[in-house]
């Protein structure tokens, strides 16, 4: 018969221009230092670099230690953190619905810990950080999965628009019942602030030893994903034929982002586009490869909520910009980007 | 009604596919596209059929650039139906026939008794009559095409064009749909250029051949004259013997070579 | 040949369904019943015959102060905001050949909402009337950028789709930082409320900003079925059929931004009902927009007259905003419809 000439497979240029991994990683080490020090530094006061360094190690209780060590850091060290965990879940999400707009917040984490929190605090009268956190993370766990539970039903399986799309059922539902809760209970406002926008304000180090357990659960599964990740991107059929469990690996895949991102927003509030944004530009550096991938995206994402945050409190000073706006902010023109290039699968 | 291309430069943003390409459609008679994967035939049918604007160069419709006519003007003489169409959930095939009226509608005429009979007529034309109130998407594939091409018929124009049509059709589906455009052509007098994929079809059904191969025409003429083993050779990237087909008496092309002779087939215990 | 009620205003009705007029007239009446029984209802109860003779204009009978000046405009609010939704969500479903096309899904009512609020925060003296104006522009520009984001050689109804509820979820998280920064309580948690979407304190004002908008653009959808219809049959073939495709395409998402515009000025972003409207409206006279476009604004009027009853009493005495009972309607009939497989997006 004819033998129609057939198109080559496209290797990725992305992996020919490829930055070596440990490069990346050092010199974004090297970032995350310098931004960690400007956070440290700057903000409504600036406390000078000697100053900031004896803070941490000679600490003698003056306003500019206060501010540094006890004000600051657990800021910066929380955001960091927050915005490591964002970059990698983002990375597991567009990985597992091959989407590159996938965000973690479409499996509904930020609402359904707003549910929670909100609930929590406006129905049972809890308030202790200590409660919240494992409250916030629980109802961001319930959401995500109840929406990969409802999208991977019927015959079509967990495809990319059923996510999607139960994502923005459930979550307008959660935001429903937020709103319909705020209107209840009007003073209800105040607490629900922060679980409306992400913000640093008020981070500490109990909130962080709370989250951190299930930080850690989603980064170690995250790390054992790696591979039949990348097997599924071939597509799901290829992926079963060469053996990976698919609908295992990506419910596995849907806990860590739900560990991870629910995590961050029991932390810090939603604080979107992080999770968009970060894995676009890690790809860009690195290339594909799940594990120098994941990697860069957390400290690319660190940079960037250390970052936003640092604008977040100078930018309208001695007002507070909510750290989600800034991310927002320097997220959409990385996704005007990517459509523009036509990085978009149908 | 005259269907020209001139000096035509055809792309989809990139690297022109088809570059310098002269053709002129006989009127009256079936045209055939044909060509292996990747020769431009899709891509010069949808020129024709003003799907795709040429980079360079024209396509005429009686004498004037189609560019330069309405979209309403051009669905009034030519109906060009594309590959694999999709109809919408629960649309019944008189629905979707109805659609082919468009052109001729204004935007508050009522819908006309030109309309109805343009309808019935298409409706009759391709056997679909009795289909009318059944969705389109519970029919078989075969009795698709021809609500499809019920539709197309009902903008009632000299010229149709038709983007393989029998693609993703068992072989039943498949003859009865040619045998259909066959009898448009016959029976009206239509105009007809269609691609098609399969070269034995193509022989059968065409009063001219148009092979391509990236993006230029190599032949041209009745399939007698020209489907010979070196233009399958060219086209098609195949060796080829060329029988006489016992029904038509015209061209049939078979592979030439295989490992399924007998006289070459391993010994099997 | 087919006769029914409205079918004046559309022009040649393609040969449809002969239960059009059947549905039609069914709906119409559902309608006017609830209409009259839901203005009985709520602190003083109004009997339905009383209500009839309040609304002829019979001063004398009980309770016609409340039903005529209080719960009138609110109603006849709450049918605009739902024609307008509903219509809206039938030009989009139309639009993008996507069945879960809906205002607040493709970043539409999210970008009337910004509009808005902001509008309402920055200028607070500008009167209601120019409101609807500020949020079709808003509406306007969200779905430019969600269209322009998903052009990519023409567009495709996923894709669409899920770039809209990325411009959404950006969007609204902006809108929220901003909002949680906002120091009056009052201020905020009333933002907060139109945030759910509702029609709480809708008098004649509000009626009259909203309602010549619906009784211009209403018509002009109406004129355009034709081209919907053949649009839905995908863009080589309404090209052929000698539809100029863009042109229409831009027309038609002009007039779902301005619709949806209109009824986010007035009531905020409610939700599911520009889903669940036309869906409905299908099962009952099939894809014809032209009896597709009736039902639908019918249906839309209708259900948001009963959630806003439901509103209004449900948690008496406290008015919880209509979004959350459309959107605690609206999510598990989307989730239902994507279990049972019946979202076929292209």
């Amino acid at each position: 018969m004819s033998s129609s000439p057939s198109t080559p497979i496209e290797i990725t240029r992305a992996a020919e221009r490829a930055l070596p991994g440990p490069f990346v990683l050092m010199l974004g080490a090297a970032a995350l230092a310098v931004v960690a020090g400007a956070g440290l530094m700057l903000g409504a006061s600036t406390v000078s670099a000697p100053q900031v360094v004896s803070a941490l190690t000679a600490f003698d209780g003056s306003p500019e230690h206060v501010t540094v060590a006890d004000v600051r850091l657990p800021r910066v060290v929380v955001g960091a953190v927050v915005g490591a965990s964002l970059g990698v879940a983002g990375a597991l999400m567009q990985a597992i619905t091959r989407n590159p707009l996938a965000e973690p917040s479409l499996l509904g984490v930020s609402w359904g810990a707003a549910l929670a929190a909100v609930g929590g605090q406006v129905v049972a009268g809890i308030g202790t950080t200590a409660a919240l956190v494992p409250l916030a993370i629980g109802g961001a766990a319930i959401a995500g999965l109840v929406i990969v539970v409802l999208a991977a039903t019927g015959r079509a399986g967990l495809t990319p628009e059923r996510l999607i799309v139960a994502g923005a059922a459930v979550s307008g539902l959660l935001a429903a019942l937020v709103q319909g809760l705020l209107v209840l209970d009007s003073e209800s406002l105040e607490v629900a602030r922060r679980w409306l926008a992400g913000s640093l304000t008020g981070a500490s180090w109990d909130a962080l030893a709370a989250a951190a357990p299930y930080l850690v659960a989603g980064t170690v599964l995250s790390a054992c994903l790696i591979r039949p990740l990348s097997t599924l991107a071939l597509g799901d059929d290829v992926a079963r034929g060469l053996g990976v469990r698919t609908g295992l690996t990506k419910g596995a895949a849907a806990v860590a982002v739900v560990a991870l991102a629910g995590g961050s927003v029991a932390l810090a509030g939603p604080i979107i586009l992080v999770g968009l944004a970060v894995p676009h530009a890690a790809r860009a550096l690195v290339g594909r490869d799940l594990a120098p991938l994941l990697m860069t995206c957390a400290v690319l994402g660190a940079v960037l909520v250390i970052l936003s945050d640092i604008v977040a409190r100078i930018a309208v000073a001695p007002e507070e910009l909510p750290v989600g706006v800034m991310t927002a902010l320097v997220g959409a023109p990385v996704l005007l980007h990517v459509a523009r290039r036509g990085v978009m699968s149908g | 009604m005259t269907l020209d291309a001139h000096d035509l430069v055809l792309g989809y943003g990139g690297a022109p596919v088809i570059e310098g390409l002269n053709l002129q459609i006989t009127h009256g008679q079936i045209t055939v596209l044909v060509g292996a994967n990747a020769s431009g035939k899709s891509t010069l049918l949808r020129a024709l059929g003003r799907l795709l604007r040429p980079q360079a160069g024209d396509v005429l419709l009686d004498g004037k650039a189609i560019a330069s006519l309405s979209t309403r003007e051009v669905a009034r003489r030519l109906a060009i139906l594309p590959q694999g169409p999709v109809a919408p959930e629960a649309l019944t095939v008189r629905q979707l026939v109805a659609q082919g009226r468009y052109a001729h509608q204004r935007l508050l005429r009522r819908w006309s008794a030109d309309d109805e009979a343009s309808l019935a007529s298409a409706l009759e034309a391709t056997g679909t009559s009795d289909l009318a109130s059944r969705p389109v998407d519970e029919l078989s594939g075969g009795q698709r095409q021809r609500a499809w091409i019920a539709m197309a018929l009902a903008q009632q124009t000299d010229l149709l064009l038709l983007d393989e049509p029998t693609t993703y059709l068992d072989l039943a589906h498949q003859v009865a749909i040619l045998e259909l455009i066959a009898q448009l052509n016959a029976r009206d007098g239509r105009t007809i250029v269609m691609v098609l994929h399969d070269l034995n079809q193509a022989a059968r059904y065409a009063d001219h051949i148009v092979a391509l191969r990236q993006g230029a025409i190599v032949a041209a003429g009745p399939p007698p004259q020209i489907i010979t083993e070196a233009m399958v050779r060219t086209v098609f990237d195949v060796d080829v013997r060329i029988i006489e087909d016992p029904v038509t008496a015209g061209p049939l092309c078979v592979p030439a070579t295989t490992l399924r002779t007998p006289a070459l087939q391993p010994h099997r215990p | 040949m087919i006769s029914g009620v409205r079918i004046r205003l559309f022009p040649a009705p393609a040969p449809g369904t002969a239960r059009t007029p059947l549905v039609l007239i069914t709906t119409s009446l559902v309608g006017l019943a609830a209409f009259v029984v839901t203005l009985g209802l709520g602190e003083v109860t109004v009997t339905p015959v009383d209500v009839v003779r309040a609304l002829i204009g019979q001063t004398g009978a009980d309770g016609a102060f409340v039903v005529t000046e209080l719960r009138l405009p609110r109603a006849l609010v709450a049918c605009c905001v739902g024609a307008g939704l509903a219509a809206a969500g039938v030009v989009l479903q139309g639009l993008t050949r996507n069945a879960l096309a809906a205002p607040e899904l493709l970043g539409v009512s999210a970008g009337a909402y910004a509009a808005a609020i902001f509008v309402i925060v920055l200028l607070p003296d500008l009167p209601i009337s120019v409101l609807p104006a500020c949020a079709f522009a808003g509406a306007l520009a969200a779905s430019a950028v969600v269209y322009g984001l998903s052009w990519r050689r023409g567009t495709s109804g996923s894709r669409l789709l899920l770039v809209g509820i990325a411009v959404t979820t950006v969007g609204y998280a902006v809108v929220l930082g901003v909002v949680s920064t906002i120091d009056e309580l009052i201020h905020a948690s009333q933002l907060v409320t139109f945030m759910a979407g509702s029609v709480y304190g809708r008098g004649w004002p509000e009626l009259g900003a909203v309602a010549p908008w619906l009784a211009v653009l209403l018509p002009l959808v109406a004129l355009s079925t034709r081209d919907l219809d053949a649009l839905a049959l995908g863009d080589p073939v309404a090209r052929g059929l000698g539809v100029r495709v863009e042109a229409a395409r831009l027309r038609l998402l002009v007039l779902a931004a301005a619709l949806a515009g209109c009824a986010v000025a007035v009531a905020g972003p409610v939700g599911f009902v520009g889903l669940m409207s036309p869906h409905i409206a299908r099962r009952l006279v099939g894809g014809a927009h032209g009896p597709l476009l009736a039902t639908s604004v019918l249906l839309g009027a209708t259900i948001m007259l009963i959630a806003d009853a439901l509103a209004r009493l449900a948690f008496a005495p406290v008015d919880v905003p209509v979004g959350v009972v459309t959107a605690i309607v609206g999510a598990p009939y989307l989730l239902w419809l994507l279990v049972r497989g019946r979202t076929n997006p292209e």
